[in-house]
C-alpha cells in the first residue's frame, strides 16, 4: 500500500509541476497577482509530495518490503540498517528520486527564504525551477519507476552490492546531488533573468550565495568521494579521471568559474552576458553528468542502445534543456551591455584569467571524455582517454591558473599594479624560494616535477595567509588596528584566504603523496618482517571474523619504527555472501606525516598471505584541504550581504564529512 | 565514486561469471632483477585493465590484468624494450588498451584541441575586449595652449594666490 502511495505522490507531483512550469510565467508575463502567487504553494506543495515519495520509498526499504521490485533486486534482509536507508540511493531509481528530492526541496527553499525576490522574478525563477522537476518526474515515472511491484515476492532481497556497503554511500551521493542540483539554482536564476532581460548586481547578489552552497556540497561530494575510493578499493588510489568521476567535476570546475564571474557582476556591473551563459553551462554539465552516468553510455555506446526507452528520453531532455536555454541566451543576451570598464590588469583582469583558465580547462575534462565515445559511434574506433591524457593537458592549463590565484586577491579593482601586488606578497616570494630550495635539497633524487609542484602549493598557501595580513595591517599598525580591521573585514575575503589556501594544501597533498609514495607488495609468512622506509611491520597472523553478511579475514600487523610500537594495523578481506563477493578494507594509519595503509589479500596455500602495503606522504593533506576550501566557501556564505536568504548556511557538511571519517576510520 | 565502484564491479561480474569472485587480491611474484621490475612497474601504469574502467592494470584486482602484468614481465625479461613489450600488448588488444592514447589521424582533436580552444578563447577575449573599449585613456600629450587657458579659467583665474 505504501508503495502505491509513493506512486501515487509522485503523479501528483508531476501535475503540480505542470501547473508550476506554466502559470506563474504566464502570470509573471501578464502582470497577474494571483497566478504569480501561485508559484510558492505550488513549489511547497510539490515539495511536500516529493517527500513523500521518498518516504515510501524508504520505508518499503527499511522494512525489507521484497514485493517492491527496486527493494527485492538492491536489498537484503541480513543487512545492517545504515545500508538499508543508504541502500535507497545506491541503485538507478532511487538515486533519481534523490536527485528529485533535493531538487524539490531546493525550489521550496526559494518559496520559503526568497522573500527578498521581487515577486514576478521568484514566480519564474520557480518556473523554471519546476520545468527541470517536470522532467525528471516524468523521467522517474515512464522510465525508472522505483514502485513497481513484483509477483510473486520473493523471500528475500538479491542485496546490495558490497563494495557499496559502506558508510561513504550514506553521505557521498547526497552531497554530490547536494551540488549538483544546487546549480539549477543558478541556472533558473539566469534564465528568469534572461525572460526578464535584466541582469544587475542584485540578481548577482541573489545567486551568489546559491551557487556558493552548491559549490560548497559539490566540493564535499567529490573529495569524500576521492576518499572513499582510497579506502575502499584497495590500491590507494583516489582519482582516476573515470569518466564518472569526470562527470562530477566538470560541473564543479564550471561553478568555481561562475562563483568567481558573479563577483564581476556584483561588483563591477560587468562580465554579465558571461556569467549567465556560465550558469547555463554549469547546470548543463550537472545534467550531462547524472545522464552520462544514468544512460550506461560511458560503459559503452551499444549500452546506450539496450534500453532505447530511458536513452531517447535522455537524449530529447538535454536537447530540450540546454537548447532552450541557450536559444534564449542567443535571443537575449547580445541586449544586456555590459558596464563597468576595466584594465587588463586588475583584480576584474584577474578574475577573467581565472574564467578563461577554468573554462578551457572543463573544456579538456569534456574533450577527454566524450571522445572516446564519438570516436567510437562515427568510425568505431576504440580508444582510451586515461589518466596520462589529463596529466598532459589538464595540468598545463590549472598550474598558470593557480599561480595567478595567489596573486589576484592583492589586485585593485578597474586597474592594478602587477610588480606592486607580487612586491606586497614579497614574503610569500621568499618562502616560496625556501621550499624550493628544502625540497631540491630534501629530494633531489626524486622526481623532477614534485620540486616545484610543492614550491607552488607553498607560493598559494603562503600568499593567501600574507594577503590577510596585508589586509589587516599586520605589524605595520598597532596590534589594536589589526584587531578592529579583523573584526571588520568582510567574510567574504575570509572565504577566500581558507579557500585560496586549502587549494593549495590540495596541491601539496597531490604532489607528495604522488611523488614520494613508496610501496611494498609481498607474499608474508606470520611471523615475517618487512621494512618500509623507517617502518618496520610484522604480521603476528590472520584470524577469522564474523560480520553481520559476511565472514572475514582480519590481519594484524605491528608497526614500529626505531624499535618502538607505534601502530597495530588490522585490515580486512571480506566474504559477502549476498551477492558473493570478495573486498578488501584496507586499515589506514594517519600520522602527522601521511598514511601508512595496509591491505591482506588472499592466502597462497602454505600459510602465507598476499599483502599490500602503501606509506604515503601528506596525503591527508588532499582531505584538509578539501575540508578547508568547503570551510571558506562557508565563511563567505555567512558573510553579512547574503545573511538573508541563504537557506544553505548549515554546518552539516563539515560534521558529516568527520562522522564518515570516524565510521570509516574502525 | 559510488558510481565509479559500481560500474567496475558490474563489468567485472559480467565478463566473468557472477559466481566465480572476479577479484583474486593477491600478489604478484616479482622479477627478481629490480630495474627490470621497476620498468614492468612503468609499464603496468601505461596500460589498461581491459575489464575495469579506466584503471590501470598496476592497479587492478581483476585476475585479467594480473595475468596481462605477468605477460609484460615476460616480456621484458625476454629482452623486449619497453616500447616492444607495449607493442606486443597493442598488436593483441589493440590501441584500446593504452592509456595515453597514441597521437594519429583520429586523435588530432583530442590531443590538440585543448590548446586550439584556448587559442581560439584568447582571442575572443582580446576582440570583445578591444570592442567593448571606448578610447578611455586619451593622448598623454601635453595641453595645448589654448587648453591651458581653458583649464586655468576652470580653475579659477589667476592660478595659486
Amino acid at each position: 500500500m505504501t508503495a502505491e502511495l509513493g506512486h501515487y505522490a509522485l503523479v501528483l507531483a508531476l501535475s503540480v509541476a505542470l501547473v508550476q512550469a506554466t502559470l506563474p510565467l504566464l502570470g509573471a508575463w501578464r502582470g497577474d497577482p494571483g497566478w504569480i502567487g501561485l508559484a510558492r504553494p505550488a513549489a511547497l506543495v510539490q515539495c511536500l509530495l516529493i517527500v513523500a515519495a521518498f518516504a515510501a520509498l524508504m520505508y518499503a526499504y527499511v522494512t525489507s518490503d521484497f514485493s517492491v521490485l527496486n527493494v527485492a533486486t538492491n536489498s537484503h534482509s541480513a543487512k545492517p540498517m545504515l545500508y538499508k536507508i543508504a541502500g535507497v540511493w545506491g541503485n538507478h531509481e532511487g538515486s533519481l528520486l534523490l536527485w528529485l528530492l533535493i531538487l524539490a526541496l531546493f525550489g521550496a527553499a526559494v518559496a520559503v527564504f526568497g522573500g527578498n525576490l521581487p515577486a514576478p522574478f521568484r514566480a519564474r525563477v520557480l518556473a523554471v525551477q519546476a520545468m527541470i522537476g517536470v522532467g525528471f518526474l516524468a523521467f522517474v515515472l515512464f522510465t525508472s519507476n522505483p514502485f513497481v511491484r513484483l509477483l510473486p515476492a520473493p523471500l528475500d532481497g538479491r542485496g546490495l552490492n558490497p563494495l557499496l556497503q559502506d558508510p561513504g554511500l550514506a553521505f557521498h551521493p547526497p552531497f554530490l546531488y547536494l551540488g549538483y542540483v544546487g546549480f539549477s539554482m543558478a541556472f533558473s536564476f539566469a534564465v528568469a533573468a534572461l525572460i526578464e532581460g535584466r541582469v544587475d548586481a542584485a540578481w548577482a547578489r541573489w545567486v551568489r550565495p546559491w551557487t556558493l552552497a552548491a559549490w560548497c556540497f559539490l566540493t564535499l561530494g567529490i573529495a569524500m568521494g576521492a576518499w572513499w575510493a582510497y579506502y575502499e578499493l584497495g590500491w590507494g588510489g583516489w582519482w582516476f579521471w573515470d569518466p564518472v568521476e569526470n562527470a562530477s567535476f566538470m560541473p564543479w570546475l564550471a561553478g568555481t568559474a561562475l562563483l568567481h564571474s558573479t563577483i564581476v557582476v556584483e561588483k563591477r556591473d560587468s562580465l554579465k552576458n558571461w556569467t549567465v551563459l556560465l550558469a547555463i553551462v554549469t547546470f548543463s554539465l550537472s545534467l550531462l553528468g547524472t545522464f552520462l552516468v544514468r544512460s550506461g553510455v560511458l560503459t559503452s555506446v551499444h549500452a546506450f542502445a539496450t534500453d532505447p526507452t530511458r536513452g531517447v528520453f535522455i537524449l530529447a531532455f538535454l536537447i530540450a534543456v540546454i537548447g532552450g536555454s541557450l536559444t534564449l541566451y542567443a535571443v537575449r543576451a547580445p541586449a544586456m551591455k555590459g558596464g563597468g570598464l576595466f584594465a587588463p590588469v586588475s583584480r576584474e583582469g584577474g578574475l577573467v584569467l581565472n574564467n578563461l583558465l577554468l573554462s578551457t580547462a572543463c573544456a579538456t575534462v569534456l574533450l577527454g571524455t566524450l571522445y572516446p565515445l564519438f570516436l567510437d559511434a562515427l568510425t568505431g574506433e576504440k580508444i582510451t582517454v586515461g589518466p596520462p591524457y589529463f596529466n598532459a593537458t589538464f595540468g598545463p592549463l590549472m598550474v598558470p591558473a593557480l599561480i595567478a590565484m595567489a596573486v589576484g586577491p592583492m589586485l585593485r579593482w578597474k586597474r592594478g599594479d602587477l610588480l606592486g601586488a607580487v612586491q606586497r606578497l614579497k614574503f610569500a616570494v621568499i618562502a616560496t624560494v625556501l621550499a624550493l630550495l628544502a625540497t631540491l635539497v630534501a629530494a633531489h633524487d626524486g622526481p623532477w616535477l614534485a620540486i616545484p609542484g610543492i614550491a607552488l602549493g607553498v607560493w598559494m598557501i603562503a600568499a593567501s595567509v600574507e594577503e590577510a595580513a596585508y589586509r589587516l595591517r599586520l605589524f605595520r599598525v598597532p596590534v589594536g588596528e589589526s584587531a578592529r580591521r579583523l573584526m571588520r573585514s568582510p567574510r567574504s575575503a575570509w572565504g577566500t584566504t581558507f579557500a585560496h589556501a586549502g587549494a593549495g594544501m590540495v596541491i601539496i597533498g597531490i604532489v607528495a603523496s604522488s611523488a614520494w609514495q613508496v610501496e611494498k607488495l609481498q607474499v608474508m609468512r606470520q611471523g615475517e618482517s618487512l621494512a618500509m622506509g623507517p617502518y618496520e611491520i610484522k604480521f603476528q597472523g590472520a584470524e577469522p571474523i564474523d560480520g553481520p553478511n559476511y565472514s572475514a579475514v582480519r590481519g594484524v600487523f605491528r608497526v614500529s619504527r626505531n624499535g618502538a610500537e607505534i601502530a597495530v594495523l588490522e585490515p580486512e578481506s571480506r566474504n559477502y555472501q549476498d551477492p558473493p563477493m570478495e573486498t578488501t578494507e584496507a586499515a589506514i594509519r594517519t600520522g602527522w606525516g601521511g598514511d601508512l595503509y595496509a591491505v591482506i589479500g588472499d592466502p597462497t596455500g602454505d600459510g602465507s598471505w598476499s599483502t599490500r602495503f602503501y606509506n604515503k606522504p601528506m596525503i591527508h593533506w588532499i582531505w584538509i584541504g578539501c575540508l578547508m576550501m568547503v570551510f571558506g566557501g562557508l565563511v563567505s556564505l555567512s558573510d553579512r550581504r547574503h545573511r538573508v536568504g541563504a537557506p544553505a548556511r548549515r554546518d552539516v557538511p563539515v560534521k558529516a564529512a568527520k562522522t564518515a571519517a570516524s565510521m570509516a576510520g574502525k | 565514486m559510488l558510481m565509479v565502484v559500481l560500474r567496475r564491479l558490474v563489468l567485472a561480474i559480467c565478463l566473468m561469471g557472477l559466481a566465480a569472485p572476479a577479484w583474486s587480491i593477491a600478489v604478484d611474484t616479482p622479477l627478481d632483477d629490480p630495474v627490470l621490475e621497476a620498468r614492468a612497474h612503468a609499464i603496468h601504469k601505461q596500460l589498461r585493465c581491459l575489464v575495469c574502467q579506466n584503471q590501470s592494470i598496476e592497479d587492478s584486482n581483476a585476475t585479467l590484468a594480473r595475468d596481462l602484468r605477468m605477460l609484460v614481465r615476460e616480456r621484458i625479461t625476454a629482452g623486449d624494450s619497453d616500447d616492444a613489450a607495449i607493442r606486443f600488448i597493442v598488436v593483441r588488444y589493440g590501441d584500446w588498451v593504452l592509456l595515453r592514447p597514441p597521437v594519429k589521424s583520429g586523435t588530432v582533436l583530442l590531443w590538440f584541441g585543448p590548446a586550439l580552444l584556448l587559442i581560439l578563447a584568447i582571442i575572443w577575449l582580446v576582440i570583445s575586449y578591444r570592442r567593448r573599449r571606448p578610447p578611455l585613456v586619451a593622448s598623454t600629450a601635453p595641453l595645448s595652449a589654448d587648453e591651458q587657458a581653458r583649464l586655468k579659467a576652470l580653475l579659477g583665474d589667476g592660478g595659486p594666490t
